[in-house]
């Protein structure tokens, strides 16, 4: 054609010159070629180590709960931080909350919490009943409660919630279906048993007691009045907590030998050194009540009513509060159980100096150290705990064929030494310093081949926070399989099983602390000693 | 504008090798976007710093803006790189390629103060490789080899 074009235009470009405009279209068949080459190699090195590994392909779907049929009237017990938070998780928060996640989205379009909010599946509930020893927390929650829209200043109301001075008058109320309990863990146990015992359904905060003796009678009260038990270890929901399961059970790791979990945190806030609310006062705080199941009676204390934490009358500090949160994830992974044994060491290292308190220096440790055994399982399960560094160090999972690196993603690395891997290391189809399996939440297919672009964006949470714009807060997730429960008559995924071995396990813990021993799990007496 | 193309054989080679190249890398970089489901630029943007980073973070929370930006990003490297290897509309994509390329220097600059999730493979102080194959491609543009080689000769060399 360009011959044609080329003589009929008494062009001096002789043949072999115009050929030179074609001269680089082959470099596109070149191109074609090595694309196909490099994707074949991949797809090969994948599907072999696919069938390899044996795990199901895709991110987890979850299915949309039915919200239709009764609604449940909820009564919420402790509104401080957490009870915030999980009322919020509920789909209730206060008009001024709301307001001002508004106001931060209108100046900062990134910021997604109204947003998010408003995504927020409704759950068919309603808060019919507020108990908190605060006055001015009680009357925020009154006022979440009587917003049921999710609007800002100004919007419409819905019905009040009543507010109940002590608990045990909610529960006699016939109006309460079931309780949210975010009361400080000395209170966990009563208010569970009296709740079961009245027929009110239980979501509680972890940790589940206070003392070892609390968990035994908590556990059979639930289990003789058949209530529906949901334990606030929310990490059950958590997607990459799924599919590790799904890669121990797949023996992925081989024999499991050591398991290393941690908490870091570094600020005042994460060592519960709170602020003090400047309204709370004598009058405005039913302080005997708070103490009421106490031992020993203390004068009255704005510092210990907001930074209950840090004493041993109301809580068992990062064992309870926050080795729960570990355990219960590993639990929901290997589904060990109880421990034969537990050490635990540690103590006030960083948070010592009067300047962080008002009157009283903490008693809880900031620094702790637990090693649970498991011998009958072959594997020991160690927990360190810093309140005074943020170091991000996940959870990691160690057997002889590989290990597994856990936090919002997942990876799996085969172990230079592993015996099942051998033949595949030495091939050179798995590279031990490379993956095998990565799991990215949020991501459409999971392989073991994730780009090192896409590992780092994960690592620091950018995928997993804003994909698809949306993100899944998991307390809610936590919170909504309760619901879905009492209406279907189910168990939860954090029931009153799996509770009593987060209860007694940690227990251990503290008492292992507390009396500088190593204390032992009697499994046929159901004893420690 | 399209008359001087007087270059030796060297000259003429060594730039369309260069021109190649480029459109080599732009090709490969969109095919690869384009070959993976899980790709969303949405990492990177979240990653930006410097004098636009509200920009490019706004970018990234606009769900449908991130899906169009996602779109033209694949399909501009994708024809960006084809046009630069074979020849056609060659000043286009060389322009076209420069702006994408600004766009990506512009999102990481390469100044002082800041660093990005992926470590970068080299040391970096203002110049960095996008802007190195930006001005590449400036260079590119400036010298229109697609007059001798590439499908633009029988478009544009008609008498």
């Amino acid at each position: 054609m360009a011959e044609k074009e080329n003589s009929a235009k008494g062009n001096d470009m002789n043949r072999r010159d115009l050929l030179k405009g074609l001269a680089t279209v082959p470099v596109l068949g070149a191109f074609a070629y090595g694309t196909w080459r490099k994707r074949r190699q991949d797809h090969i090195r994948n599907h072999r180590l696919a069938k390899e590994l044996n795990m199901s392909s895709g991110s987890i779907d979850y299915t949309p709960f039915q919200h239709d049929g009764q609604t449940i009237r909820l009564g919420i017990i402790g509104f401080g931080i957490r009870g915030t938070q999980l009322m919020k998780a509920a789909g209730f928060a206060t008009p001024q909350s709301i307001q001002e996640w508004k106001n931060a989205a209108a100046l900062d379009s990134r910021n997604k919490r109204y947003e998010d909010f408003l995504q927020q599946d409704d759950l068919n509930v309603q808060v019919t009943g507020i108990c908190d020893l605060f006055d001015t927390h009680a009357e925020r929650a009154m006022a979440a409660a009587a917003n049921p829209g999710r609007e800002g200043i100004g919007g419409s109301k819905g019905i009040a919630a009543k507010r109940y001075a002590t608990y045990t008058e909610m529960l006699a109320s016939d109006e309460i279906d079931a309780v949210i309990i975010a009361a400080p863990d000395h209170w966990h146990a009563r208010i569970t048993i009296d709740a079961a015992r009245a027929g009110k359904h239980v979501y509680c905060e972890k940790g589940l007691t206070r003392t070892l003796e609390e968990v035994y009678a908590l556990r059979d009260a639930v289990k003789e009045s058949g209530i529906v038990f949901q334990l606030g270890h929310q990490g059950r929901q958590t997607e990459s907590y799924i599919k590790a399961k799904e890669a121990v059970d797949k023996n992925l790791l081989g024999k499991i030998n050591l398991v290393e979990v941690c908490t870091n945190r570094n600020s005042p806030n994460g060592a519960w050194v709170y602020d003090i609310h400047p309204d709370a006062n004598e009058k405005s705080v039913d302080w005997t009540q708070f103490e009421e199941p106490c031992e020993m009676k203390h004068p009255w204390s704005p510092e210990r009513f907001f930074r209950w934490r840090c004493w041993w009358d109301y809580g068992t500090g990062l064992s309870g509060d926050l080795l729960t949160h570990e355990y219960d994830a590993v639990n929901q992974i290997l589904g060990m159980g109880i421990p034969e044994s537990a050490v635990s060491s540690g103590g006030v290292y960083f948070y010592k100096e009067k300047e962080h308190y008002v009157n009283e220096i903490r008693e809880v440790p900031d620094i702790w150290n637990t090693v649970l055994e498991y011998p009958h399982l072959d594997f020991t399960l160690m927990y360190s705990a810093s309140l005074a560094n943020n170091k991000d160090r996940g959870k990691m999972i160690m057997g002889h064929d590989g290990s597994m690196e856990l936090g919002n993603s997942l990876q799996v690395y085969a172990c230079r030494e592993s015996t099942r891997y051998k033949e595949q290391i030495e091939s050179g189809l798995i590279d031990p310093s490379l993956p095998i399996y990565t799991y990215i939440p949020g991501r459409k297919n999971v392989d073991s081949v994730a780009t090192a672009t896409e590992q780092y964006f994960a690592s620091r949470g950018l995928l997993y926070t804003y994909r698809g714009g949306r993100r899944v807060d998991t307390t809610h997730l936590h919170i909504a399989e309760w619901i879905d429960a009492i209406r279907e008559g189910k168990q939860p995924s954090c029931n009153i099983d799996q509770s009593f071995e987060e209860g007694i396990s940690a227990g251990m813990a503290t008492k292992a602390y507390r009396e500088n021993r190593t204390v032992f799990w009697d499994k046929d007496n159901e004893q420690v000693i | 504008m399209m008359k001087n193309t007087n270059y030796s054989t060297w000259q003429l080679w060594s730039l369309v090798i260069l021109r190649v190249a480029i459109g080599w890398h732009f090709l490969y970089e969109g095919i690869t976007k384009l070959l993976n489901p899980d790709w969303s630029s949405l990492g990177y943007m979240m990653d930006s710093k410097g004098w636009f980073e509200g920009l490019f973070h706004s970018i990234a929370g606009n769900a449908a803006l991130l899906n169009v930006m996602d779109f033209m990003n694949i399909w501009g490297l994708i024809l960006i790189g084809a046009g630069l290897i074979i020849g056609l509309l060659t000043r286009v994509a060389a322009i076209s390629g420069i702006v994408l390329l600004a766009f990506y220097y512009l999102s990481h600059p390469a100044i002082i103060g800041v660093t990005y999730a992926i470590p970068s493979e080299g040391s970096y102080l203002w110049v960095n490789k996008n802007l190195i194959e930006l001005l590449t491609l400036w260079v590119i543009m400036l010298f229109p080899t697609w007059k001798t080689v590439g499908l633009d000769r029988y478009i544009f060399n008609k008498k």
